[in-house]
């Protein structure tokens, strides 16, 4: 079908607890999202089928459309008619857990981080990373590979040409391990290979006979280049011949779709490269989840995911904070709360979920934990999405050889950002539209200039597996519908006594100033689809983008939270005295208005 | 659509239970259709592979990987003792001599001239698989492990630590309001499932693990005491392989929460029999509950209760969340439109009234029925 004639689009994302289906129609030359359903994900026993769900998923666009979609026989209608059918069916889907995959490398910063950048880019969980010099032995390795039952395994190791014999040794181990697929006990595991390439013949003996084994250009070809393309396409691709066809129903939902199904966090991963590219901007998109945290971020073209494990709302919400520590949860409250009590509440949102705040300081509580997963999980960002730069971006032997320190340098430069974007119940579904910019800027500290803006209800990973299909669709909704507008952070950097002179602020069309101080926030109204010419004039001490104490003369965006200026510092200091920094959070809610009794 | 978004957790006297008991590797069925089994039998046997030395053989010999193969004592396939010679390399007359040795029994896997490593696996691990329940073999799965059936009475609880235990059912509690601490636990319970009511203590915990106590039931934990008991915080609820001494069952959450009276007259009226229990507990995609379970011939088949239970006005509901967290209640109201909450957030929510009379609105999300 052409381009010009798709009318109407169905999109499902297969969550590991939620089935969402999404309804895009043509209005004119305008695609818009016109409904949205929803139904429990039905992988799991008693149902074992995921299409149960998709189709009770459609059954709600239906009802909410007043569009047929699915035929007695239990078929989609295609192509669309003025009252029934879609032109157009795609899906993603996380459900069973996602792809979960081992990495096998020779050194740890090395090999093993860009086989475990590639498993990410391709949307993947990446279980464990194994290395010559991760501090186990040999059998250690093996019980662990045996421990895991991951849906594949990816090894890399060696540059092309260069060592080939540990290489040999670390697929030994694996051939050892004899694992086994989490999936269809009886099918052999998916190995991916993509090492030194003179190793092919002994990785073949190796593994052959014990795995279902698949190379793939070396991605790591020489010490100064990186080629994760190939190994993340292999990964997508047995992800789909493999891993999908063993989950139940898989085999007839990838008999629907228009496209390949995509694991979610591929597709949203998708998304904020076209977006990037299209508008040639530096962003960072955070999906806060109930179990993880995903952080996407596109630098100078260059596109990194990480994936935190246990750092959620829910089921993960007791692991935020014994991985932040209850004081750095705590400093972000306006009134003292007894820690034990505190505890037993933070567990019980553990083992019941799904359940919501209902008083204001059950919410606040609940966005200060957001504020440390969401900083958490970018603090790990930050570590992976480091080193070399992808294909064709090579870097001089001298800079190869000092790895550690190169290896330590992240590609994350906040000063540099241009859009941040969150998702996720958390950010997506706080009341006030202010809340989420204010997690989004104390967990990102975004610096200089940055568009803040979240996705109103999480439908990027549908129109990351749309954009493979119909790109301009794809595009058009994610500007229009997807994402909420929250405004603009301005943030200059630097630190001075609060209350000393810190920025001036010139609104270029009226001539309007405001004058701001150091240790303050302030929120002035600017409305969505608002754009004002600004000059930004900070004192010496501090830099807003051009460096220190130099002026800039920028554009900035409104949005349902307006413009924020935030000059409490970067990085953001808290008053070390616990009253003194619950006055001072008092302080800053009431001047961003964030709660109803600020 | 009035659907409780939390089911709520099964406790039942009668229910028929099946429990499928598969080995982690194909072995051997010990057992056939029809045979009585009790929770102690081993009913499947199997071999897992022994653990994995690898001996680095040219480094021992300083030789190159492909000398290796041509050195070698032992083939593929051939056992050795540990310290057994499995290399050697002589030259000018025994004047270069070196030996490389096996670190541990095992047998000889895998000999590689490319590395010049040698792979010895240790002896097979023995894995034997108890019934888990008194019952009856009703399927065998292939050479995988059987289905086990039993009638009885169900309970499952919120959380659990600990893995598979089965002993007899000891009331502690005299109501389940009562906190269960060190006095209450007798030195003579070895063997024994303790039941207590609202909140356990550490040294309560101590003392049955000590006195050999194989489970404790109970309302409520602080997760401070939890923390302590498996030497670390709990961040995720996916538990079950903590060893801890015995197994820990948690009916209704963190804090002191008496255990729900139907739960409690349950065991109460079961006291004295023997009862399986299981703290593993995953609290994720595809629940995993922790269970007690009371085989009794008494029972009668029952069919599973529905996935998602339907709310209804006059239904029995628990409120669940902070800051009604554990009160009880009966739903009055089941309004249709979103309405808007303290936190500003427009929910759908039901209208409860505590059985202290007080009148409260609540997010449907913040309630749990209460199975009649």
């Amino acid at each position: 079908m052409n381009l010009e004639d798709i009318g109407v689009i169905l999109a499902t994302d297969c969550g590991s607890t939620t089935t969402k289906a999404i309804l895009i129609v043509r209005e004119g030359d305008a695609y818009r999202l016109q409904v949205r359903g929803e139904a429990p994900t039905t992988v799991e026993a008693p149902f074992e089928d995921v299409t149960i769900g998709v189709r009770n998923a459609i059954a709600e666009v239906e009802e909410l459309s007043g569009r047929r979609l699915v035929d007695p026989d239990g078929r989609l209608i295609r192509p669309a008619t003025e009252t029934k059918g879609a032109d157009v069916y795609v899906s993603t889907s996380s459900a069973g857990g996602g792809l979960q995959v081992a990495v096998v490398g020779l050194v740890r910063r090395m090999t093993a981080e860009s086989a475990q950048r590639a498993a990410l880019g391709a949307g993947a969980i990446v279980m464990d990373a194994l290395a010559l010099d991760d501090g186990r032995l040999a059998h250690q390795r093996i019980e662990r590979l045996r421990q895991l039952r991951p849906d594949m395994i990816l090894i890399s190791g060696g540059v092309d040409g260069g060592e080939e014999r540990r290489v040999v040794e670390m697929a030994e181990l694996v051939a050892a391990a004899k694992p086994r697929a989490r999936l269809g006990a009886k099918f052999k595991l998916p190995v991916i290979y993509a090492g030194n390439v003179a190793a092919r013949p002994r990785i073949q003996e190796a593994l052959g006979e014990a795995t279902a084994l698949t190379t793939v250009d070396n991605l790591r070809p020489t010490l100064e280049q990186e080629n994760l393309g190939p190994a993340r396409t292999e990964i997508q691709e047995e992800f789909l011949q493999h891993v999908m066809s063993q989950a139940p129903g898989y085999s007839e939902l990838m008999a629907w779709v228009d496209a390949d199904i995509m694991p979610t966090p591929a597709a949203v991963g998708e998304i904020i490269q076209r977006i990037a590219r299209d508008e040639g901007i530096n962003i960072v998109g955070v999906d806060i989840g109930g179990a993880t945290t995903d952080v996407f971020s596109v630098f100078d073209g260059t596109f990194n995911r990480t994936v935190s494990a246990n750092l959620g709302m829910s089921y993960s919400i007791a692991n935020v904070v014994a991985a932040s520590g209850l004081d750095n949860v705590l400093r972000w409250l306006e009134r003292e709360i007894d820690a034990s009590k505190l505890d037993n509440r933070i567990r019980n949102k553990m083992i019941r979920p799904t359940t919501v705040p209902q008083w204001l300081e059950g919410l606040k509580l609940e966005q200060a934990i957001a504020r440390e997963a969401l900083r958490l999980a970018f603090a790990q960002h930050k570590l992976l999405a480091t080193g070399l730069k992808g294909i064709q971006q090579e870097r001089d032997i001298a800079q190869a050889f000092d790895q550690t320190r190169a290896g330590e340098e992240t590609l994350v430069d906040m000063m540099s950002l241009d859009l941040l974007v969150g998702s996720g119940g958390a950010l997506s579904h706080a009341p006030r539209r202010v809340q989420a910019a204010m997690m989004l800027i104390d967990a990102f500290q975004p610096e200089g200039t940055t568009r803040l803006a979240v996705d109103s209800i999480f439908m990027m990973p549908q129109l990351g597996v749309l954009a493979q299909v119909h790109p301009e669709a794809a595009r058009q909704v994610f500007l229009r519908d997807c994402l909420v507008r929250l405004g603009t952070c301005i943030a200059p950097v630097g630190q001075s006594r609060a209350g000393s002179p810190c920025i001036s602020l010139t609104f270029a069309d009226t001539g309007e100033r405001l004058d701001v101080a150091a240790g303050e926030l302030m929120r002035v109204g600017l409305t969505e689809d608002t754009v004002r010419e600004v000059i930004i004039d900070p004192i010496r001490r501090y830099d807003i983008g051009a460096g220190r104490g130099r002026a800039i003369r920028t554009q900035i965006e409104g949005g349902a939270a307006g413009l924020i200026i935030d000059t409490r510092g970067r990085p953001l200091q808290l008053p070390e005295d616990p009253a003194q920094r619950r006055e001072t959070a008092v302080a800053w809610a009431q001047a961003v208005d964030l709660y109803p009794d600020s | 659509m009035a659907q409780a978004y939390t089911p709520g957790l099964t406790v039942t006297d009668s229910i028929t239970i099946r429990k499928e008991r598969r080995l982690p590797l194909p072995g051997r069925v010990l057992v056939s259709v029809g045979q009585a089994v009790s929770a102690e039998d081993v009913v499947a046997a199997t071999e897992l592979p022994g653990n994995v030395h690898t001996v680095n053989v040219a480094h021992d010999l300083n030789v190159n990987g492909e000398e290796v193969p041509r050195l070698m004592l032992k083939a593929e396939g051939d056992p050795v003792e540990a310290q057994e010679p499995i290399a050697e390399y002589k030259a000018l007359w025994g004047i270069f001599h070196a030996v490389s040795r096996s670190p541990a029994a095992g047998t000889i896997e895998n000999i590689s001239p490319v590395t010049g490593q040698v792979l010895v696996r240790g002896p097979a691990l023995p894995v034997e698989l108890t019934a888990y329940i008194d019952g009856t073999i009703v399927q065998i799965l292939g050479d995988e492990g059987v289905m086990v059936e039993c009638g009885g009475a169900l309970l499952q609880g919120i959380l659990g630590i600990g893995g598979e235990a089965h002993g007899e059912l000891a009331l502690i509690a005299e109501s389940p309001d009562q906190r269960l601490t060190a006095e209450h636990i007798a030195k003579d319970c070895a063997g024994q499932v303790l039941v207590g009511g609202s909140l356990v203590s550490l040294e309560a915990l101590e003392h049955a693990r000590e006195a050999g106590a194989v489970g404790v039931i109970v309302g409520g934990i602080d997760a401070a005491v939890l923390d302590e008991l498996i030497g670390e915080r709990l961040g995720v609820a996916i538990t079950g392989h903590e060893e801890v001494g015995l197994t820990l069952i948690i009916t209704e959450g963190f804090g002191e929460l008496p255990m729900a009276q139907r739960s409690f007259e349950l065991l109460k009226a079961h006291a004295g029999q023997q009862a399986s229990l299981n703290g593993a507990t995953q609290i994720r995609a595809g629940v995993i509950r922790p269970e007690v379970i009371i085989p009794h011939p008494s029972s009668a088949e029952v069919p599973p209760e529905p996935i998602i239970a339907e709310l209804k006005v006059g239904s029995s509901v628990r409120l669940i969340r902070d800051p009604y967290f554990g009160i009880l209640g009966t739903i009055t109201a089941l309004p249709e439109d979103l309405q808007e909450i303290e936190t500003e957030s427009l929910v759908r929510v039901v209208h409860v009234r505590s059985d202290d009379g007080d009148e409260l609105t609540i997010p449907r999300a913040n309630i749990e029925l209460i199975q009649q």
